[in-house]
Order: C-alpha cells, then structure tokens, then sequence
C-alpha cells in the first residue's frame, strides 16, 4: 500500500498512478514518496503480465512539485554517501518502470518543474493539460542544483546536448505548454483532464510494446555523440561560452550541468546515470552556493510572497482606481504595470500632452508585445484604454491610492499631493516612488501622514521584479499591509525596511560602486576593476553602472547627505570615491553616459572603451601582462565590494532600517545586483569561510589595507566572538 | 660523455593541406618511407640494421597516422626487422622533441644511432581530430582556460601591442625569405621529392609559398579568430585571465599565420663511434635541449623561457648564438620570441618560415633542426637556436652547433 501514489488497474489493464501526497498540497519527492515509488516499480515489476500500459498523473492542482529543499539544503559533505544512495535508489526505480516493456504516458495535469518533469521524462510519451498556470522545465539550476533525477541524462538523450544544455538545462527555462511542445519537451496537448486521460488510453492501445528512444535499437543521439564531428568541433565553446555568459563569475550548477551532459552523453545510459548522481551530490552535499541559492530563491522568496512583512490582523486589500502623478521614466512605467494587472490608471502630469508623452511608452511596450506575439491586440488595446492622461487634477477624482513619481524635490512633492489630495477617495494610500528622500519628511506635505508610504520602484519598472516599501515614522500597519498589498498586486516582490537616507538598496548600492570608484584613484587598472565586478558576478561592470546612472547623481547625493551631517552636528566621512568623481565631472567634463563621456569614451551614445585619461590621470600602469599579485588583487578588489555592502547591510540591522533577513537578501539581489550565487548580502556574509568569525577577520585585514570603512560593526563583531551567525537559525 | 651528432638531415616538400593539395593522394605512410629510403641512399655506408630505433612526431597519431606508424614505415621501408619504431606527441614540438629524445639516447650511451623526425598529412588526419581532453572535457578545459591558438597568438599580439601591421611586415618578410632561399637552392641539400608508384614526381617543391605577397594583399584578409572569440566565447575566457587587457585585438589571419601543409622530416643522430662505423660524417652536435611549460591560455609565449633554459644548460648566451628559427606558427609567436631574446630579424628565420612554407605539425620541429643544418654550413656559422612554442603552454628548444 502506497501512501502518496495511488496505484488503480482498470478492466484494460490500464495502470493509473495517481501522485497525491495526503499530507502537502503538491507532490514532492520527499521520503515517503520515494519509498512508495519503489514499492511501485517493484510491484509493476512482479505484475507487469497483467499490465497494459501505465498513466502516471496528479491529483493535485500541480502534477509534481519536485525534490524536497529542506533535506537537499542541510545535506553536508558528510551526507554524501547516503544522498548518493537515496538518488540511485529513485532512479533505478524510474529506470525500472521505464524499461517495463509496456507503454507509460504523463498525463502531467499542471505545473511539472523539476523532479515533477523528470518523472514525466521517465515517460515514453508525454501529454500536457493546456493549463495557462502550467510551467514545464528543469529549474534546478536557478537554485544551484542540477537535475538529479534523470533529467540530465535523459533530456540529453532526447533533445541532444547542445540542444538540452541550452534550451532546457543551463539557464533552467519554465516553458507554457505551448512552447514546451514547440520545443520538444512534451508530445501533444490535450485541452482538458478527461481528454488528456483518454489520450493517454489511445497512445497506450496504440503502441503496445512502447520502450524509450533511447532503448530503442538504431538510436541515435540527436546532434550527435561528443565523438561525432560534427559535435566535437563545438564542444570547446560550451564551457566558454558558459564563461562568457557569466562574464567571469563562476556558478557551480551550470558548470557541473555541462560536464554531467557531456560525459554522461559518451557512455551507455545507466552509466550516464551515475555520473549525473557525482555532480549531482557534489552541488547537494559540497556546494556551498546550492545553500545560499535555495536559501534565498526558494525559502526567502516564499517568506516574503507568503507576507513575512506585511501586519498581520488586515484583510487583503486591493485598489481599484490609481492616480500616478508624474509621467517621465518611472511614472510611465508605472502605469503601465498597473493596468497591465487590469488596474484603471490616471496619469496625471502638468499637462495632457505631457501625461500623453508617458503613456507612448505603454503604447510602445503594448506594441512590441503584440508584435511579438505575447499579447493579443485585444488585449493590448484594453490595457491602452485603461491608462487615462490628463493634466487636470480633479480627473484623480475617487482614486483609492495615490502613486507619485515626480521629480526628486520635497517643495515640488508637496506642491503636487496639496494640488491632488483632495480629489481622492478619503481613505486613499498614499505612495511617494521616492528613491532616497526621507518618507517621514515628505509625509509632513499630506493630511493623513499615516497613509502615506514609500514604494520605491526600480527602472525599468515592467521588468525589475522588486519593490521596496518604506514604512515612515507616521505610517501606519494598515497603510503597510495595503501597500504590500499592491505591491504584490502589481506581480512584484514587496520588501519592507524604515526610513533613513538612502533606505537600504540605495544606501547599500552606494557603497559598492564608492569601492570601484576608489580604486580606480588608487591607480588600479580599471579594467583590473571592471573584470573584479564581473567577477565577483555582479550584473554590469561597475564603471559601466556608474556611467548609466551618472557621476552627476553621486555627486548631489554626497553634497545633500554632507550637509544633512553638518546640520546634525556630527562628522563626514568622505569616501576617496568622490575625489575621482569629482576630477571626472569638474576637471574633465565627463559626467556619464548622458554627456558623451564619463569612465568610459562613447561614439554617438555607442560605449566604445575605457577613456584613456583614467590611466594617465590617476597612475594606473599601462603594461597589460598579467603582474605578479594580479590575481590576488582581483580578489580583494571583488571582497572590497561585496563586503562594502554587506558591512552597510550590518549597519542597516543596526540602526533598524533593516528587520528581515529574507527581505534584505532578496532585496540586495533583485533590486541591485547583489550576486545571486551569494544568497544574498547578508546570507553572503553567514556563507563566508569561516562564517562570521571569517567575515570579521576579513574585515581587519580589509580595514587594515584600505581604510576604517571595512572596521567591522560592534554588533557583527560580538556575534563572531560568540560563534553566532549574523542571521539567527531560526529565521531560516 | 657521449656527445651526439646531426649526420643527416632531410624533408619532403611541404603540400597545401587541403584535398586539393599534392600530398593529399599520398598516404603518411608513404612520406615516411620516402625519406627512411632515402636516407640509406644517401648514406652509402649507412647500415640500416644498425638503427636502433625510429622516432617520428606525430600529432594526430590515429587513422592513417594510427597504429605505430614509425614502426609500420620501418617495415614497409624494407629495413631489416630489428629497427623499432614509436611516435611522440608533444603537439607542435613533436618533430624537435623526437630530435631531443633522440639525442639524449645516444647521449646516454645506451643507443647508437637514432633516426629521429615527424610525419604529418593535414590533409587527410586533420588537425584535432583525434580528440584532446583539454579542449573537449568541460570540466578539464573550464579549470584550465582552454582557448584555440589563434586567441592566444592575438592576445600575445595585444599584450606586446603588435600591430597588424607589424605582423603583416613579418609575414611578408617570410614570404620574401622564402622564396629567396628556394630560389638560391638553399634547400636543395635537404629535399626529397615525392615519387609515386609509377615514378613520377609528385611535388618536388613547397607548395603553400605565395611569393610577391605585399602588405596590401595581406590588408585585404579578415581576422581569422575574432569570430571564435565572440561568439565561441574565448575571448572572455583569455579575458578572465588577463585582467589589464580591455579587449584582444584579433590581427592573425591566414596570411600571417603557419600553413596547414602536409610532410616529413628525418634527421640521423648518432654516437661519434656509430658515425665512424657507418662511415658517416657529423655535421653538427647538438649542444643542449629543453622543454618548459608556461601559462596554458596565453599558451605561445614558451620558446623564450625554452631557449633560456637550454642555452643556461649549454653554458651559453644569446650572444653565442649565429642563427636563431623559431617555428612560425603565428607572427606574433615569432616577434616575441625576438622581444624576450633580444635578437633581431636578420638573424632570424633568415630562410622564411611556415607563414611562407606551411607548418605540418609533428614533423616541422625536425625540418626546422635541419634548415639550420644546412644554413650554418651555407654561411660558415657556428651556432643555432632552434625553437616552437607549444599546444597546452609549452615551449621547446635546441641548440646546435657545426662540428
């Protein structure tokens, strides 16, 4: 008796296992599951005279959700021997219901991602549910895993490598049915349950003595072997073009996905098994960012969508008229995304024309999408019919939240909710899409001060999945659950933090790019610090980042925050970076992209190269052989500025703008860049060798050669003297 | 202690290896029994049975290369049965390492007389075809930078800052070199036709030369590896390496680069005593020999070190050397072998090189060995350098000196 796979014969000799694990809402591949599908496989084995042909589904919403990440994120090296036990165990039992003899059809019911895919791969044929929910692929990668459970070698078998590798395994896609059958990942699609069930029954009656591709006899790996020249003459790309994708940094998983494909394609199938389960245990049990990435992609993540933020005891709550004031860059974005979830939008500016120039940019993205086949015209147009410009104010009439995202000046912020707050509903939320003026200050310019909230969007909005939500001193709990509210309406990830200068992503951001900037005025090659960047796996070189944002922008923010210091009464550390900023901008001119020239020379807005007066002006050497030290360099240079950020993260937690380690991880790495093979900026310094107690040390020898930024805070010093993570276990 | 002697030393012509190309319809077997047959012709006195072993470089040792082919062309040669044959494979030094192991042989008084050289037909075993673990297993080529040649030959061009044009002018300069040299008959001593069943001559004369090849010819050609190193992802590998290098400046094409041709070499080394017995005359010694490894991304940069190392192991300077030919497998390679030495171009590769007269790659290390046989004779020098750089970051040397 099976506890998670029902097992039902029906008068045909039909076989239809159902996975329905009585205790979780989706399947997974937990212990009591893998201990029934072994039970299966061997009670199929000693009645397979008796069965037809076998249909394996869910009774579930989902077909099957995958491997079980609370075991695969504790496993340690010492695990090793039984993680690789288990997982042979799971794949000789697949193997075994594969090579029964008769035929074996998924009828995969919803979303098959993951282990969920490989069971279905372990099928001979494969028919979807056409479900617009449904997600088919092998996402283990994006939590720095590999598919252990055939999927490599299977897919391999079935798509070829190269074709595997980079359609299904490396970036680890989630296809709609549609394009999981284009792509060849499934076989037909069936447009509901009892079709796609009797579909299953005909392809069985049709193919009574179905096996695998791959088992059967003349098979020929599609592409060809790595022996065949034709693949051979590719092969030595793979890892480099891999390289090239991560521009230096280097990931576990799509590594080991590249070297289990490959080698696993050059032997027999069972044998391609077990060098998959090596790679495979090797990122379970060995890899520490296979920690850090399920840590933060899956269980973070889940914190925060599941609302670790948001006040408890407030019914959901959801607008159902917005008023965006302002229709430049981000006001358009933003209005855009708000209809896109079929919100109705004003979108106000000093003018109709004006508000009517930001909504071209919905026209645009609507266009392109239609163009593309994304969206329908029809839906496209009700999207465009949603967004009403204006330049009348009482057009806000009735709106029930309030989004602004005018110009960065407090005067003008306040000129625009006096000129709007009265033509709203009464009880409206107020958002201000400030990026670093102080909420409690702005909130001083509207009437209902506990209402109003920072939702700080990043650029472009249609496409940067974060929000940060800054919560003022006035506001309210009820204004923050509505605002996460949105925000998770908006299909975005909501974080939360208090407000200070800079808030978190700001501030933090800040002080990676400062790191960059300094050594370039230290005399270090700036390509050295650009490739340091790449390296460490951020997503833009940090030169290159500085341009696009301008030097300009540092530069106010500087001036605004030494000043705001000199008023308060305390000192101003200057950071060396805005010696170099400051010689770019006033003594050359060079304020960024936006002029032509910055770090980098352009042609007509084209980046052609590193401007040569970075080498000549600021001492670096021009030689480029590889210098004794090079290498250690390029470390320390990645450490100065992961650390630098994660050092502000510390201080963030200090001084409270900061409470959730969920959300500060995946704030760091949506928001701005922070790497994901990290987990995050706080994971990141948990992860360090030797955990805090490394981390501290790290920071004196930093502190030591570069300066007292890196002196590490009392309170993370404390908890490495202690042994204490800076993460406490139980907020995992 | 045994010194051991250069008594001879011979080649075919080079064929463009292509199927088209002269040697394509002759089998590498062949080109190997061609030159052992004609080193017993030439040598009245030589004995074959007292060749205690054949050593030929071969880089793709499999297919018509396979087997033991040295062996396999020691029977079909018509020697007597007790002359062994084996293969070395030491990528593009293989032709100089057999001279090298050869030599240590007699020098280590355990052999006599050794023939020692290369065969490669690129026309009909490709180059990589066999296979390489460098390149083709992901994780070993990911943990060691792997790159085609061609990205390290331009980003030793970018690091030095040749210019295109200074590895067009060297180029051309090959090409006048060699033309030149076939002109005077400078090789005339060391060639052996190709003649075929029938008798006829095959190719008698260095196919790939382009003679009257000008800067402006040589403009007209395209990078051959700036695809490969966008789209092949190699430049980022190189890049990830070199950290003070922006971008590789892609200036090698196929008219600045070695010739993919078709050949063999064969060179005779032996004991002064096994001379005297074979009634042969020694020509030159061979001072001392090296092999180093250097970074393996970068790759070319190892005949310089090489060279140091065997000229310190000869008790020798640069400045004790006559003539230095270095294997033109990419101008850069060249050009920096003259940097790190600091020898200047009249001195070097004065005959032309394998920009003008192709690169067959196990072989070409022995044909080098033996152009400068002959060039010291020719100008009534002493001393020569002689050197490759090498797949996987290695670099060989030998130094020779007329006796």
């Amino acid at each position: 008796m099976t506890d998670t796979i029902r097992f039902d014969r029906d008068d045909d000799g039909v076989v239809t296992l159902t996975l329905d694990d009585p205790e979780q809402s989706a399947n997974t591949m937990n212990a009591r599951f893998q201990d029934d599908l072994v039970a299966i496989a061997a009670r199929l084995e000693r009645e397979v005279e008796d069965v037809a042909g076998i249909i394996l589904t869910s009774a579930k919403s989902t077909f099957f959700a995958g491997g079980d990440l609370r075991d695969l994120i504790t496993a340690t090296p010492d695990d090793a021997a039984e993680v690789a036990a288990t997982s042979a165990r799971m794949k000789g039992a697949m193997r075994t219901i594969e090579t029964l003899g008769v035929p074996v059809v998924a009828a995969i019911n919803g979303a098959a991602l993951g282990g969920g895919y490989e069971l279905a791969l372990m099928c001979h044929h494969r028919i979807a549910l056409d479900d617009p929910r449904s997600r088919i692929g092998c996402p283990e990668v994006t939590l720095g895993l590999l598919p252990g459970g055939g999927g490599v070698v299977r897919t391999v078998r079935l798509l070829g490598v190269v074709t595997a590798l980079t359609d299904v395994l490396i970036q680890g896609q989630q296809y709609r049915v549609a394009d999981a059958l284009e792509k060849g990942l499934i076989d037909a699609i069936a447009p509901d349950r009892d079709t796609m069930l009797a579909d299953a029954r005909a392809w069985i009656a049709a193919h009574p003595e179905s096996v695998q591709p791959w088992d059967a006899p003349g098979y020929r790996m599609p592409g060809g072997t790595p022996s065949h020249p034709k693949l051979a003459a590719n092969l030595p790309a793979v890892p480099a073009t891999l390289k090239a994708t991560l521009k230096g940094a280097h990931y576990d998983a799509p590594h080991h996905i590249i070297a289990a494909a490959i080698e696993g394609a050059q032997v027999p199938f069972d044998r391609a098994i077990e060098i998959e389960t090596r790679w495979f245990v090797d990122l379970a049990c060995n890899s520490q960012q296979a920690t850090n990435m399920i840590q933060a992609f899956f269980f973070d993540l889940q914190a925060i969508t599941k609302g670790g933020s948001r006040p408890d005891g407030h019914d959901r709550w959801l607008p159902t008229r917005v008023v965006v004031l302002g229709a430049g860059m981000m006001g358009a974005g933003i209005a855009y995304q708000c209809a896109k979830v079929d919100l109705e939008v004003v979108l106000k500016d000093v003018d109709a024309d004006a508000a009517d120039r930001g909504k071209d940019y919905s026209r645009g993205l609507v266009a392109k999408g239609v163009s593309r086949g994304k969206v329908s015209q029809e839906d496209g147009d009700a999207l465009l019919a949603r967004i009403s410009p204006t330049g009348t104010a009482a057009d806000a009439a009735g709106c029930d939240l309030l989004i602004e995202a005018v110009f960065e000046s407090p005067d003008l912020k306040h000129r625009v909710y006096a000129e709007v707050e009265p033509h709203l509903a009464d009880d409206a939320l107020l958002c201000s899409n400030t990026s670093t003026l102080p909420i409690t200050q702005l909130a001083t310019g509207v009437s209902r001060p506990e209402d109003f909230i920072g939702l700080h969007f990043f650029s472009p909005v249609d496409k940067m999945p974060l929000v940060e939500i800054i919560v003022g001193d006035e506001t309210s709990d009820a204004a923050l659950a509505r605002a996460f509210d949105v925000v998770m309406a908006l299909r975005k990830t909501p974080i939360v933090v208090n407000d200070s200068r800079g808030f978190f992503t700001s501030r933090v951001i800040g002080t990676f790019l400062n790191e960059a900037v300094a050594a370039v005025g230290e005399g270090v090659s700036p390509v050295l610090v650009e490739r340091a960047g790449s390296a460490a796996g951020y997503p833009a070189p940090p030169l290159q980042l500085m341009d696009e944002l301008t030097l300009t922008l540092p530069q106010k923010i500087e001036a605004a925050s030494a000043a705001a210091d000199e008023s308060a009464g305390v000192d101003h550390p200057r950071h060396a970076a805005h010696d170099v900023i400051d010689r770019l901008v006033d003594e050359f001119g060079r304020g960024g992209r936006k002029d032509g020239a910055g770090f980098y020379d352009y042609d007509d807005g084209t980046r052609t190269g590193l401007w040569s007066g970075l080498w000549e002006h600021f001492g670096a050497d021009t030689d480029t052989h590889r210098h004794d030290g090079d290498d250690q360099l390029l470390v320390d240079l990645q450490e100065r500025m992961l650390f630098a950020e994660a050092i502000e993260t510390v201080r963030c937690f200090d001084e409270g703008v900061l409470t959730s380690f969920a959300d500060a991880n995946i704030g760091s790495i949506l928001g701005i860049g922070f790497p994901a093979w990290t987990g995050g900026v706080t994971q990141y310094v948990d992860q360090y060798p030797g955990g805090t107690t490394g981390f501290v040390a790290r920071c004196k020898e930093l502190a030591d050669r570069y300066g007292d930024r890196f002196v590490p805070p009392d309170s993370l010093v404390e908890l490495a003297e202690s042994g204490h993570p800076f993460r406490p276990t139980d907020t995992r | 202690m045994t010194e051991a002697y250069v008594y001879d030393a011979i080649r075919t012509p080079r064929g463009r290896g292509k199927p088209t190309g002269a040697l394509h319809t002759v089998k590498p077997v062949s080109l190997a029994t061609t030159l052992l047959e004609a080193m017993v012709d030439r040598n009245p006195g030589l004995d074959p049975g007292g060749v205690d072993d054949v050593v030929m470089g071969i880089v793709e040792p499999h297919g018509d290369q396979g087997g033991v082919l040295p062996r396999t062309a020691v029977l079909a040669a018509g020697y007597p049965e007790q002359v062994a044959g084996t293969q070395s494979n030491r990528y593009c030094g293989s032709g100089l390492e057999a001279v090298n192991q050869a030599a240590a042989r007699i020098r280590s008084g355990w052999e006599d007389l050794i023939l020692a050289g290369g065969v490669e037909s690129m026309s009909r075993v490709p180059m990589g075809s066999g296979g390489d673990p460098w390149a083709m297993d992901p994780e070993t080529n990911d943990a060691t930078g792997f790159v085609p040649q061609g990205i390290s030959a331009d980003l030793i061009a970018t690091t030095e800052g040749f210019s295109r044009r200074d590895v067009d002018e060297f180029a051309v300069e090959s090409q006048e070199r060699a033309a030149k040299a076939w002109a005077d008959g400078r090789f005339d001593r060391s060639i052996v036709p190709v003649i075929d069943v029938a008798g006829q001559v095959v190719l008698d004369r260095d196919e790939h030369m382009r003679p009257g090849t000008t800067l402006d010819d040589l403009a007209q050609l395209r990078p051959s590896f700036a695809g490969i190193g966008e789209l092949g992802g190699f430049d980022a590998v190189a890049l990830q390496k070199y950290t003070r290098v922006e971008r590789i400046d892609h200036v090698h094409h196929a008219g600045n680069s070695s010739g993919i041709v078709d050949g063999a070499a064969l060179v005779l080394i032996g004991s002064e005593e096994a001379g005297a017995r074979h009634d042969l005359t020694p020509r030159a010694v061979i001072r001392s020999t090296a092999v180093i490894g250097t970074e393996p991304t970068i790759m070319l940069v190892g005949p310089g070190p090489a060279c140091n190392k065997a000229l310190d192991r000869a008790g020798m300077t640069v400045d004790d050397i006559d003539l230095v030919e270095i294997n033109e497998a990419f101008a850069a390679v060249a050009l920096k072998l003259m940097r790190d030495l600091g020898v200047e171009r009249d001195i070097t590769n004065v005959n032309g090189g394998a920009i003008a007269m192709g690169h067959p790659l196990g072989a070409t290390g022995a044909m080098l060995l033996g152009t400068m046989v002959d060039e010291l004779e020719r100008r009534d020098l002493s001393t020569a350098l002689v050197t490759l750089c090498i797949g996987g970051g290695m670099g060989i040397a030998t130094v020779i000196e007329r006796v």
